[in-house]
């Protein structure tokens, strides 16, 4: 074993030169690429060189042993592990007393590593940066390699076929052996062997000879003739108590409400993104970029999102505080108002009317100002709610979705009063207000609804309770921080930008905590994945949630945001998390809602076809933009241009509009998958219709 | 916990928390902001039509794309002379009863920043052509076009602003005439500029430039004077281009060609040179053009690479102007008395 490890201090010096040396030789990136090629190449011939010393010294080993004491070694190891045919060989030839045979041998497969020696040091030498001595040296090592390998699988061969000679001299040894041996005790001990072996099972040790039978009817579901399933079965949601119809009716409009505007505005949205590809697709006013790109955005997040949301949280709030909604009709008044700011807000903004160009403060205040009615009465109606709550503790879930329309009102106040809005008051509030809008209002709500609805689908508690308070405290103290981070270098106080980055840096805690928390709740029910088409869309927004919210840490940096301020990154950083974790976790809370309100399922294979169209839309929506607008910012770094920015980014926003088709198209899936929900099958059910018959016949008689 | 079970007390502290929190980092801070702020004495108020042009910059949604800040880092000096300042945007106020106040920053370069686009490209009629639609002086725009803001007529009156575009882009024996709105946003385009800082004391500086590029060039004393680190082509693209096509060829009834153009390949640079430092409006047919060198403080290397760049191109074949020599002359004109 002193060999093994001399060869080991070996390779670890030849790795530590190597580390040593790379920083000093290596200036370029093409260099450093080379000197890390080097180096693993180096790693692997040293790897290979102590293989090979190991394998001589064995087979040297060996030999010397032989050498020294032939024939006094002591072969009875062999007469373990024989399996049966060996032993009634052994057997048969005890019995007869006869000299015979030789045993099979187990061979040892070698596993080798391609290589051959010498640590390859890089020379002093300045040359090394240079892109065409390196490109040099790669092409003259590419033989020399070659060789080496060569090499190294002659002397591995070599070494093989001496070492199985050894080996096969010492079968027959083995045989001489085994031919030899005699003695009751020894067969005795071998027969007993030999029978335990032959033991088999009859295969109906557990379930006896009787014919099955369910007396409890526990299976369902048998299918007698089952077909290829094209598309995998999962679970049917359980069967519930059923809910109060009317609150039924409401939750239903909203979803249904949110639904519409979820097509609407990523139509809109779609047409825009193609608007970078074909920016003559139309003249018209009311079509125009500049006015369709807010009414993308609100429809999106006031319309699908918030209304999803408080659809969701409708059923949610009650439940967790298991008494009923205060009042059914707040919430159809709520669902009044926040439709009709929408609709009014997206016919003003198509006018040319709206507050002054901040991001999703578009509408105007009258228009708002519904939207904030319809806020405060869901809050009364949440929180009288939670007041007469029939438990003790108030679950986590309303925690967050109380707070979160508490937080929403007040950032819409804080945006729309007129009384700090001069000169930059304007845009610090702006970089308020458009963060707290996303981090305050929808993801803390959105987080109260997977508090909810994630241990209901995998029928577990949340893992941790704690964790999610750590999580609701430290979201509020760290994100009302951010806002600022949107206007780093700008004329905003210095002080007000730091504050805004050190934020950002917080809520890693919060992201960590609360991802730990979901993904930790999954432990010991991943499988459950598998046949649910609830989880996937949690397991997805959660992977989103830890993702695009750190994504967000690095890029309030002031040297990311160098590269990456004004750039489409920043659309691209909006759709992995607005998108990949507020719609994808909504999507998981209406299908795990909607069949217990309604009793219906939706169609499992337009469920795929709506997560598999979302989920790779999505990537071909936002990963090209990222590379895109990257080399973009290197692009303005290096003061190209500006015009050739524009022109280098045509493929990425060609790439944009085709990921952006395929999200749209998923929901047009998701929807018709809410009217699957909804609306009973028009088909007639020819079991059920003629069980009614013979009910009604009996009824008659 | 007592404090947990009890929703007054839960939800409470947190309004609590979260609204200090929102006054220390949103409510206090602008106050302090536009109380503390006031415009430079050397900036100019927006003219009527100007205000009318803003309102109609912020109804098409026009921030969606365009930024108005230049930021303190080194990549933002082709967007202003220094880095903006709070006091900048201090003369924004609510813009009336329904709306807001607009300081339109924006957060998204989707096309160029406008803080200075008013002394970058003052030509009202690149302007108009540009609105009407972008992709006549810039064919790689994805810029919308704005047609509503202007109107054909068959016989346009004495007193209307006739923009001159390409046959291709209007209907025939029609003559395309400038709204009024379309006047107006030209207005406010125009406005825009950065303001000069008072006293003596200077602006912020520009962080992160970048280093790099003085050291290799040590043996400069090779190279020939007519030729410098800048690039030509590239500086045209930034400073000429919209205007002069990437063919050299103009446009015509606006801008005017520099293919086969007597003052482009004239052996004495200085007429090309003062036109470049100082702008040019002296022929009648063409739209005026500003002083683009004076605008962007373009030094003598860089003027020197964009005239040879235009005297090498698109045919054109005259000898190559020295550094020193537009050195000269550069000279000479910031020596000469402004009129």
């Amino acid at each position: 074993m002193t060999a093994v490890s001399k060869y080991k201090i070996i390779s670890s010096v030849c790795l530590l030169i190597y580390l040593v040396a790379t920083p000093v030789y290596a200036n370029s990136l093409f260099g450093q690429a080379v000197m890390l090629s080097v180096g693993i190449v180096a790693l692997v011939m040293a790897l290979g060189v102590l293989f090979i010393a190991i394998l001589t010294k064995n087979v040297v080993q060996h030999d010397l042993i032989n050498k020294i004491n032939p024939g006094k070694q002591d072969y009875s190891r062999y007469l373990h592990n024989l399996n049966s045919q060996q032993i009634s060989l052994l057997l048969d030839r005890m019995g007869k007393k006869q000299h015979l045979g030789v045993i099979a041998l187990a061979m040892l497969s070698l596993v080798s590593f391609p290589s051959h020696a010498q640590s390859s040091q890089p020379t002093a030498d300045s040359l090394l940066s240079q892109g065409g001595i390196l490109i040099t040296i790669v092409l003259i090592s590419i033989p020399v390699l070659a060789g080496a390998i060569f090499l190294f699988f002659k002397i591995t061969d070599t070494l093989n076929r001496y070492r199985n000679q050894q080996r096969v001299a010492e079968a027959g040894r083995v045989a001489v052996y085994l031919g030899g041996i005699e003695g009751e005790d020894l067969a005795e001990t071998l027969q007993r062997r030999k029978d335990a072996l032959d033991f088999a099972l009859s295969h109906n040790e557990l379930s006896g000879a009787l014919p099955a039978n369910d007396h409890k009817g526990l299976i369902n579901n048998v299918e007698h003739e089952a077909s290829l399933p094209f598309v995998a079965r999962k679970r049917k949601a359980h069967v519930r108590p059923k809910v109060d119809p009317q609150l039924s009716r409401l939750v239903t409009w909203f979803i249904i409400t949110a639904t519409f505007w979820l097509v609407f505005g990523t139509t809109v949205g779609e047409y825009i993104g193609i608007k970078f590809v074909a920016p003559d697709a139309d003249q018209f006013s009311w079509l125009s970029f500049g006015r369709l790109r807010p009414v993308h955005t609100n429809a999106v997040f006031w319309g699908w999102a918030s209304l999803a949301m408080l659809g969701l949280g409708n059923y949610v709030v009650p439940r967790v505080s298991n008494t009923n909604l205060f009042s059914i009709k707040l919430g159809w008044y709520t669902l009044i108002l926040i439709n009709t700011a929408v609709v009014l807000g997206t016919l003003c903004l198509m006018a040319g009317i709206n507050n002054g160009g901040g991001e999703y403060r578009e509408y105007i205040w009258p228009v708002m100002l519904l939207f904030g009615i319809g806020l405060l009465l869901t809050l009364i109606n949440y929180f009288k709610t939670v007041a007469s709550r029939t438990t003790k503790e108030i679950y986590i879930s309303n925690w967050y979705i109380v707070s979160s329309v508490i937080f929403g009102i007040v950032i819409a106040v804080v945006a729309y009063v007129p009384l700090w809005q001069n000169g930059l008051g304007e845009t610090i509030i702006q970089g308020y207000y458009m963060h707290q809008g996303v981090g305050m209002w929808f993801m803390l709500f959105t987080l109260g609804i997977v508090y909810y609805f994630l241990p209901q689908q995998l029928n577990k508690p949340i893992y941790s309770y704690s964790l999610g308070i750590l999580a609701f405290w430290t979201q509020i103290l760290f994100y009302t921080l951010i806002g600022t981070h949107h206007f780093v270098f700008s004329a905003i106080p210095w002080w007000l930008q730091t504050v805004a980055i050190v934020g950002s840096v917080g809520m890693i805690i919060p992201v960590v905590a609360g991802t730990t928390n979901f993904l930790l709740t999954f432990k010991g029910a991943w499988y459950k994945i598998t046949d649910s088409y609830t989880l996937p869309f949690f397991l997805t927004g959660i992977l989103f949630y830890f993702t695009g919210s750190l994504q967000g840490t690095a890029e309030a940096f002031r040297s990311t945001n160098l590269l990456w301020h004004f750039t489409d990154f920043t659309v691209a950083h909006s759709h992995l998390t607005m998108y990949g974790i507020i719609c994808f976790l909504l999507w998981a809370g209406i299908y795990a809602l909607m069949p217990r309100i309604t009793g219906q399922e939706p169609p499992q294979i337009t469920v795929g076809a709506h997560f598999w169209l979302a989920l790779i839309g999505l990537l071909f929506y936002t990963i090209p933009l990222m590379y895109g607008s990257t080399m973009r910012g290197l692009m303005w770094m290096e003061a190209k241009p500006f015009i050739d920015s524009v022109s280098f980014m045509a493929p990425f926003w060609l790439w944009r509009a085709i990921g952006g088709s395929l999200m749209w198209l998923s929901h047009l899936f998701f929807a018709y998958n809410l009217y699957r929900m909804m609306v009973t099958p028009g088909t007639v059910d020819i079991k059920k219709t003629a069980f009614e018959k013979l009910r009604s016949i009996d009824h008659v008689s | 916990m007592d404090f947990f079970d009890n929703h007054n007390k839960l939800f409470g502290a947190a309004f609590l928390l979260f609204i200090g929190l929102t006054a220390f980092v949103a409510v206090l801070p602008a106050i302090d902001n536009e109380q503390n702020n006031a415009p430079l004495p050397s900036a100019v108020p927006l003219s009527d039509a100007a205000i009318r042009g803003k309102a109609l910059y912020v109804s098409n949604g026009c921030v969606a794309c365009h930024t108005q800040q230049v930021r303190n880092v080194d990549m933002d000096k082709v967007w202003g002379q220094r880095p903006g300042l709070a006091a900048d945007y201090a003369s924004n106020r609510r813009t009336d009863f329904w709306r807001n106040t607009a300081t339109l920053m924006g957060t998204e370069r989707t096309g160029p920043d406008l803080t200075s686009i008013g002394s970058r490209q003052p030509s009202r009629e690149w302007n108009l052509v540009h609105l009407y639609n972008p992709r006549i002086v810039i064919k790689q725009s994805i810029m919308p076009a704005y047609p509503w803001l202007f109107e054909s007529k068959a016989e346009p009156a004495k007193e209307d602003v006739v923009v001159n575009v390409p046959d291709a882009f209007q209907r025939q024996g029609m003559t395309l005439v400038a709204t009024q709105d379309a006047l107006d946003l030209v207005a406010y385009l125009q406005s825009l500029k950065q303001a000069e800082l008072p006293g003596a004391a200077g602006p912020p500086a520009f962080l992160y430039a970048k280093q790099e590029q003085k050291t290799e060039s040590t043996d400069q004393s090779t190279q020939s004077d007519t030729e410098t680190s800048e690039n030509g082509q590239m500086l045209y693209a930034t400073h000429c281009q919209a205007c002069h096509q990437e063919s050299g060829e103009g446009l015509k009834g606006a801008f005017p060609p520099l293919k086969g153009s007597t003052v482009v390949v004239d052996k004495d640079p200085s007429l090309i040179v003062n036109i470049i430092m100082r702008g040019y409006d002296a022929r009648q047919e063409y739209g005026a053009m500003p002083a683009v060198g004076a605008n962007a403080d373009l030094s003598p290397e860089q003027i020197a690479a964009i005239i040879n760049h235009e005297r090498s191109s698109w045919g054109n074949n005259a000898p190559k102007v020295s550094v020193k020599e537009v050195e000269q002359i550069v000279q000479k004109i910031k020596e000469m008395p402004v009129q």
